[in-house]
């Protein structure tokens, strides 16, 4: 009787309070996918109908067949992937470094990378913009990836470098008493212990890039067009055409949300310990 | 083991040049234009004024409108992620069958873009077909529609509730970390001695979180007075100059207005009050890291 009792407070005070979280946290997805799925004479109904009478997919293929938005999807996979590909191709190498050398400034430059990441975007984009269209960058894929670059490689190098001081040194120190190289030593012991602590990490510089907006937005143009700068074009584009933007923001949130459930997990240490813009 | 001096700035070295490019030079190039007068279209007409535009600055009505704004959302933002992700994280550091799933949940808020947070909020205000207005009518709390995102007394708690909804997972995911790195047998022995829910909390778990708290605090301080996307997207500052926080204004002049040197001028003034912000996380962070 007591247990049942107790349970049944359990209940009122931990579970549905955790429900109304919960519900919280996904209403506004909820209801942008839920919009997305609804003909545009329901959408444009007044008091509101919350479940579709009649669902349709319809605004996903006008999205696909009248706009420019498959484009815009592959522009951002293609800018996503170059900023993760540039950020770890970078970051690996430096981390490296502060992990298991003892140098002269060691110290100084892991402050210098902690304290970049705080700058504020307004701080940087400007000059980048004007150098970028002197050095006719402007509206390229690279343009915009090495404006993603600049909070990529030092939230990139501080998580590395978090991961790569919980691989003991003995393990690599071992290999190169026994006469493997430098470079060998790294590609065959610490690479591959290292891989989940690189995964995230790219995962991560990935979903940034992928949402991020402003750099995208001043560097980019007709050329380039990323699917955040395109979605917020089709506000001002398309003012009463919600079921076509929220189609749009399904699938730009979609890949978004399962690849941050993925990492999540090892989040944590390197968010603490670097910055994170995004 | 013989290590050749030069080796850890080999690995280094591409780093140390992109940050140098691609951060460094900007910034030393904002900081230089900010004591110009510089505006784009006229690009043979670059003035050195000294602290000139610091000085107009300071008689900027807008500039000091933007301030209280930034202070306002930066209290408010990261106050109210802070309250709700304490809250979430104590929820669900209990344990219940879908205890998992809610952690999952809860953190799906966190992955989205900007863009599209600010897409999905400008939706459920909507004047006419918005889903807010609709509930609070169908409740009885409002007789008519309000335009939440065009009224001047409500557009920045509008979009303070956007960018909290946005924020709260960080704090949450954190916490929860925290919490779980308090001992178990910590929370045994408080109970044994008869500790009450409130006493453990204070004595128990506050002490063990205070550290990792004061830490995230720090850091979403620093990103939320450095974001500007989710107003640009939702109000693009409006209506008039109800929702202008120090980062938008600067954007503004200089990408609108294409004013760069009085636009530098803003990001600087910003940077100076951030970086004061930043340099006890650094320090903390450091000390951290090196321990």
């Amino acid at each position: 009787m007591i247990d049942r009792r107790s349970k049944l407070r359990r209940f009122a005070e931990i579970e549905i309070p955790a429900l109304l979280l919960v519900a919280v946290a996904l209403a506004p997805y909820a209801w942008m996918v839920l919009t997305s799925i609804k003909p545009t004479v329901e959408i444009a109904r007044f008091p509101v109908v919350y479940w579709p009478d009649a669902p349709t997919l319809s605004h996903y293929a006008d999205l696909f067949a009248r706009t420019t938005f498959p484009q815009n999807l592959a522009d951002s996979l293609v800018v996503a992937v170059s900023a993760c590909a540039l950020g770890l191709g970078i970051s690996v190498p430096a981390a490296y470094a502060f992990s298991r050398f003892g140098f002269a400034g060691r110290r100084f430059l892991m402050t210098q990378f902690l304290t970049i990441n705080m700058f504020p975007i307004v701080l940087m984009i400007i000059p980048l913009f004007v150098a970028f269209r002197s050095l006719g960058l402007l509206d390229t894929v690279l343009g915009v990836v090495l404006g993603h670059a600049t909070f990529a490689i030092p939230f990139a190098i501080w998580m590395l470098t978090s991961y790569l001081n919980g691989i003991p040194r003995e393990l690599d120190e071992a290999a190169m008493v026994d006469g493997a190289s430098r470079l060998a030593t790294i590609r065959l012991i610490l690479l591959p212990l290292a891989a989940p602590g690189i995964v995230s990490t790219g995962i991560y510089i990935f979903v940034a890039s992928w949402n991020e907006y402003l750099f995208a937005m001043m560097l980019s143009g007709q050329n380039v067009r990323t699917v955040t700068v395109a979605l917020q074009l089709f506000i001002g584009e398309y003012t009463i055409q919600w079921g076509l933007l929220t189609a749009g923001g399904t699938l730009v949130a979609l890949p978004v949300t399962v690849l941050f459930l993925f990492v999540q997990r090892h989040l944590v240490g390197g968010l603490t310990a670097g910055a994170v813009k995004a | 083991m013989i290590v050749r001096p030069s080796t850890p700035y080999l690995f280094l070295a591409p780093a140390l040049i992109a940050t140098a490019a691609i951060v460094l030079y900007p910034v030393a190039s904002t900081l230089w234009m900010s004591l110009n007068d510089y505006v784009l279209y006229r690009p043979h007409d670059i003035r050195f004024v000294g602290f000139g535009n610091f000085a107009r600055l300071a008689a900027d009505e807008v500039f000091w409108i933007s301030l209280w704004n930034s202070f306002v959302w930066v209290g408010l933002a990261v106050g109210l992620q802070f309250a709700l992700g304490l809250g979430a994280a104590l929820l669900l550091n209990e344990s219940f069958y879908w205890r998992s799933l809610a952690r999952a949940a809860i953190v799906i808020p966190w992955a989205l873009p900007s863009v599209i947070i600010g897409l999905m909020f400008t939706w459920v205000y909507d004047y006419n077909l918005g889903v807010l207005n609709d509930l609070l009518m169908r409740l009885g709390f409002i007789d008519g529609p309000v335009a939440w995102l065009a009224r001047p007394d409500s557009a920045l708690l509008a979009v303070v509730a956007a960018l909290v909804w946005q924020g709260f997972p960080f704090f949450a995911v954190v916490i929860l970390a925290g919490l779980q790195a308090i001992p178990a047998d910590l929370h045994e022995a408080a109970e044994i001695d008869g500790a009450s829910r409130w006493q453990r909390f204070r004595h128990v778990v506050w002490p063990g979180l205070a550290g990792v708290i004061l830490t995230a605090l720090l850091l979403r301080t620093i990103w939320v007075a450095n974001s500007l996307d989710v107003i640009l997207v939702m109000t693009g500052g409006g209506p008039g100059y109800a929702t202008h926080t120090l980062p938008l204004y600067a954007f503004l002049r200089a990408y609108s207005g294409m004013e760069f040197g009085y636009g530098s001028s803003l990001a600087v003034v910003l940077t100076l009050f951030l970086m004061a912000i930043a340099a006890v996380y650094v320090r903390r962070t450091m000390r951290e890291a090196f321990r």
